[in-house]
């Protein structure tokens, strides 16, 4: 359909759930805990890494409200990765509930229920744990074939080849190459090599990770969790737990933001097992220190780029290099490790050849996990900071640089056959690719020409501009699967159960949408219910950009179905042919004769004939059309004081049609303002200890109003034909570009690179102190 | 102990730990409109307004509001209401953790201040943290809301 018929969707809808949310209605996980439940509480370990020689917990047990206390010594004895993905699981297969082995400062040793929360804090003090301290690993450099071994255990495994080989440290390893990169770069004019850094960054969602469970009235256990991946939380749940499938219901209520941190496991296992020994409900909150050093961070990492190209400019072959730490257990190690590769390289799609590997190693340290971005952003920065350092030897504009070597429409890269996530991949041709008109246009929106690459404009303040591009995909292609289920209401309204997880991304507006469009009617409707694993369909989750391209196909999919079942019943109403019905959205009309739906809906409802019309639907991707982004940013220095601020981030995007024009507006500039705190002010710090000292928001700055000035976003027209409506992914891409973008305008004030992030002032002075040197 | 203050207009006596603090009073109360975000007044989530001043209440401890006017967003849902609106207009409204906290001090600003600069704006909600939207669409949703009380003010 061409945009400009388009009547719901590419229209400005306010989101279905804003208001409750304003308004404070008990919309949130924690909210539908049941009164009285029984508060968990965790205690964690003080050391990064030891064994637990003996535990007592005689103690906390017979304080008065205690009602429960689980410890390795009580709890299934069962391998499981806590990722929440797919099966077979493409992650390491290394994580019990409770261990005998602690691995990081923070890591679960025993859980405590109580009667409410203090009791249960008096409790965790009364817990007598004999450590046997062990050497901890607490640099990733130093952690392949340390002679400390971080998963010494029996039991652990992979569901498939991965290079998982815990006696090594290594949670996965992955090599690619396609041609002769040795040998091309031999060949080539100008040969850079740049290595760069980026730090586990903290998703800093507002909600803590919480979840609570009860027994029903059929005595099946129900948790409501603040998850991005209910229906494989059930799967993995109750495979470790020995549990029947369907003796288990997972609901997810509204989600204080996720970014990837809610895809894995937090409080479900411990909630479950309180409830299902107690028989009482129960309930538990991270405290944000816990969401801090104790559920999951970004993947930090290392990453060399070798590139070479003609002194004319084309790019022939990359080479790039990654390690990345894992911490503790390894969730996600081998897909985030893949996707530094996998949608970072096809970039430049013009080289003869590009290789690929490294990898992935266990430190004790807080476990990593999946993040917005997932991999994208930390192999975007050192490319893109990369290819900045390849334009200065060969004299040549970054953009013309960027112009002549990356994707363009009706284009290809061979990586996306050869590399997918945890395994092949599948071949695609960009069908929508408006790669070059963002480049040209963020240029303009900036004023690049007059202001690269920098103004002084004070006696030590200068404006500098720096740029990036990037790419992200859409869902995971034969993996990936969403579901929508409609039902007409005797009115002719329709409600919508939707298997796809809306975390605060609005995917319960966007699916909204695109069943009002495909129904001709309006969002008021429509009503939607997502994620609960007994009442909705089937869908993997929010993760992978997929919810908006696959749930939205599959939601389109049943909108169409439900379209053609009326087109049939009010043709079997009216007692014409189905081919002679012409439908609006409200009424049929066929040879002078005419059914508003309200009065179908009523028909077949109460009058002879009675059903329930209702249809489902499912979609699974065959292809992951990438999103592209070109990002530009103004900054202003101060030389003296090396302080910078963001006057400007403009962000011209290429994600198909738009289905919510101001929801992705809102996930473009939500993920460039996350992007900028990775670049700019979200450091990590660890102490010598291995403990976490950025554990809370005062320790751990995450941007606010005040580093906020303008942001200035727009959409390139695209339609990619194998999305909802032309729609491709808008949730991870906006988060690329920041780092390489902010590296790059540093760089083009001062003369300095700072490869490792976050750039603050003080690394920005010392690398000028050693250049003068 | 015994505390005695008034929440959302209406006197209340309530038996209380010394050490408990607003946040989990209220919400045993069953106000759950106050979203405690990282218990350390760090994100203001569960901003409330005391005597009309936005204060956050995991940090304040139940028996200061002794005698005190505590206001949460059920009483000021039609403010919250229309702030919501331009919220939804600027698609500022993702998650929705921090819109409670957000009503309230935006609430508080707009009596507080009848011409605020984009300066001031920032001075007053920087207290209060978002991670989804990226502020920039919030601040013009602010401003749109401060522009349309400005105009009813007037009438």
């Amino acid at each position: 359909m061409p945009k400009s018929k388009l009547k719901v969707v590419n229209k400005k809808t306010p989101s279905v759930d804003g208001h409750a949310e304003m308004m404070g209605r008990p919309v949130y996980t924690d909210d539908y805990a049941p009164h009285g439940a029984l508060v968990c509480k965790m205690l964690r370990s003080p050391h990064a890494f030891a064994h637990i020689k003996n535990i007592d917990t005689s103690k906390a047990e017979s304080l008065n409200g205690v009602k429960c206390v689980l410890t390795y010594k009580n709890v299934p004895h069962v391998a499981m990765s806590r990722a929440g993905q797919g099966a077979p699981a493409p992650s390491p297969i290394d994580k019990f509930i409770l261990d005998e082995y602690v691995r990081y400062v923070g890591d679960e040793v025993a859980c405590v229920a109580a009667i409410n929360e203090r009791t249960a804090e008096d409790a965790l003090k009364l817990i007598e744990v004999e450590y046997e301290v062990l050497e901890p690993v607490l640099d990733y450099k130093t952690a392949y074939r340390n002679k400390n071994i971080i998963h010494p255990e029996d039991g652990i495994s992979q569901a498939f080849e991965m290079g998982f080989r815990p006696k090594e440290n290594v949670a996965a390893t992955y090599e690619m190459e396609i041609g002769d990169t040795e040998k091309v770069l031999s060949q080539c004019d100008v040969v850079i090599e740049h290595t760069a850094e980026s730090q586990a960054q903290a998703h800093s969602m507002m909600e803590p990770h919480c979840s609570n469970a009860r027994l029903d009235d059929h005595n099946r256990l129900v948790i409501y969790s603040c998850t991005q991946t209910p229906f494989h939380m059930r799967r993995i749940l109750t495979k470790t737990l020995g549990l029947p499938l369907n003796q288990v219901r997972i609901v997810k209520p509204r989600v204080g933001g996720g970014f990837g941190g809610k895809q894995a496991f937090h409080c479900e296992f411990f909630v479950a097992l309180v409830t299902l020994r107690t028989g009482l409900p129960s309930r538990m909150v991270y405290t944000r220190e816990e969401v801090f050093s104790s559920s999951y961070t970004r993947h930090p990492m290392m990453i060399t780029m070798k590139i070479g190209a003609s002194k004319d400019g084309i790019i022939k072959a990359i080479d790039c290099r990654a390690l990345s730490d894992t911490g503790a257990y390894g969730e996600h190690a081998l897909t985030v490790f893949m996707i530094v590769g996998s949608k970072v390289l096809p970039l430049y799609n013009k080289v003869e050849a590009v290789k690929f590997g490294g990898r992935v190693v266990y430190t004790n340290h807080v476990s990593s996990g999946a993040f917005r971005g997932y991999g994208a952003i930390q192999g975007n920065y050192v490319l893109e900071t990369a290819i900045d350092v390849l334009a200065e030897k060969l004299h040549m504009s970054p953009i013309e640089l960027r112009l002549k070597n990356s994707m363009k429409e009706g284009e290809t890269s061979p990586i996306f056959e050869v590399m997918g996530e945890g395994t092949k991949g599948t071949p695609m041709i960009m069908e929508s690719c408006k790669l070059p008109y963002c480049i040209e246009r963020g240029a303009e929106l900036i004023g690049w020409d007059k202001k690269y690459p920098r103004v002084q404009v004070g006696p030590h303040t200068i404006r500098s501009v720096g740029m990036a591009i990037a790419m992200q995909g859409s869902g995971i292609p034969f993996m990936d699967m969403g579901s929508s289920s409609i039902k007409l209401n005797d009115d002719g309204s329709y409600v919508v159960t939707s298997g796809a997880t809306d975390i605060g991304q609005g995917s319960d507006t966007v699916i909204t949408q695109i069943v009002a469009e495909e129904l001709m009617t309006t969002v008021d409707k429509v009503t939607i219910y997502s994620s609960d694993t007994d009442l909705t369909p089937f869908d993997v989750g929010a993760y992978a950009s997929s919810t908006t391209y696959v749930s939205g196909n599959a939601a389109l999919k049943a909108a169409q179905q439900m379209k053609d079942r009326l087109i049939k019943e009010a043709a079997r109403i009216l007692e014409v042919e189905e081919e002679d019905i012409d439908f609006n959205g409200s009424v049929f009309k066929a040879k002078k004769k005419e059914l508003t739906l309200p009065e179908l809906a009523r028909q077949i409802t109460y009058s002879k004939d009675m059903k329930q019309v209702s249809v489902t639907e499912s979609y699974f991707g065959h292809v992951s059309p990438p999103p592209f982004m070109a990002g530009y940013a103004e900054i202003e220095i101060d030389t003296e004081t090396y302080e910078y601020k963001l006057l400007n981030y403009v962000s011209v995007v290429d994600c198909g049609t738009t289905i919510n024009p101001m929801l992705a507006r809102g996930q473009v500039e939500g993920g460039i303002v996350q992007g900028y705190g990775m670049a700019s002010c979200e450091a990590v710090l660890y102490n010598s200890q291995g403990k976490l000292l950025s554990n809370s928001f005062s320790t751990y700055h995450i941007p606010t109003h005040k580093e906020i000035d303008k942001l200035t976003t727009e959409f390139a027209d695209s339609y990619d034909p194998t999305g909802p409506f032309g729609a491709k992914s808008v949730g991870e891409i906006g988060i690329d570009t920041p780092p390489a973008v902010i590296c790059n305008a540093i760089y083009n004030a001062v003369g300095v690179r700072i490869n490792d992030l976050p750039i603050t002032p003080e690394k920005i002075m010392r690398a000028l102190k050693e250049k003068k040197r | 102990m015994e505390v005695k203050f008034v929440l959302n207009r209406s006197e209340i006596v309530l038996n209380v730990r010394p050490d408990e603090y607003l946040a989990e009073t209220l919400r045993g109360q069953g106000i759950l409109s106050v979203r405690v975000g990282c218990d350390e007044s760090n994100c203001g989530s569960c901003t409330v307004l005391i005597d009309g001043k936005p204060s956050m209440s995991c940090s304040v401890l139940t028996a200061q509001v002794e005698g005190k006017h505590v206001t949460t967003v059920e009483d000021i849902q039609k403010e919250a209401n229309l702030i919501a609106d331009f919220f939804g207009d600027e698609g500022a409204d993702q998650c929705g953790f921090c819109l409670v906290g957000f009503a309230l001090v935006v609430h508080a600003l707009s009596l507080e201040y009848e011409n605020p600069t984009d300066e001031e704006i920032k001075n007053y909600l920087v207290g209060n943290l978002c991670r989804c939207s990226g502020y920039n669409s919030q601040m013009l949703a602010v401003k749109r809301y401060l522009a349309e009380v400005k105009k009813h003010a007037k009438k």
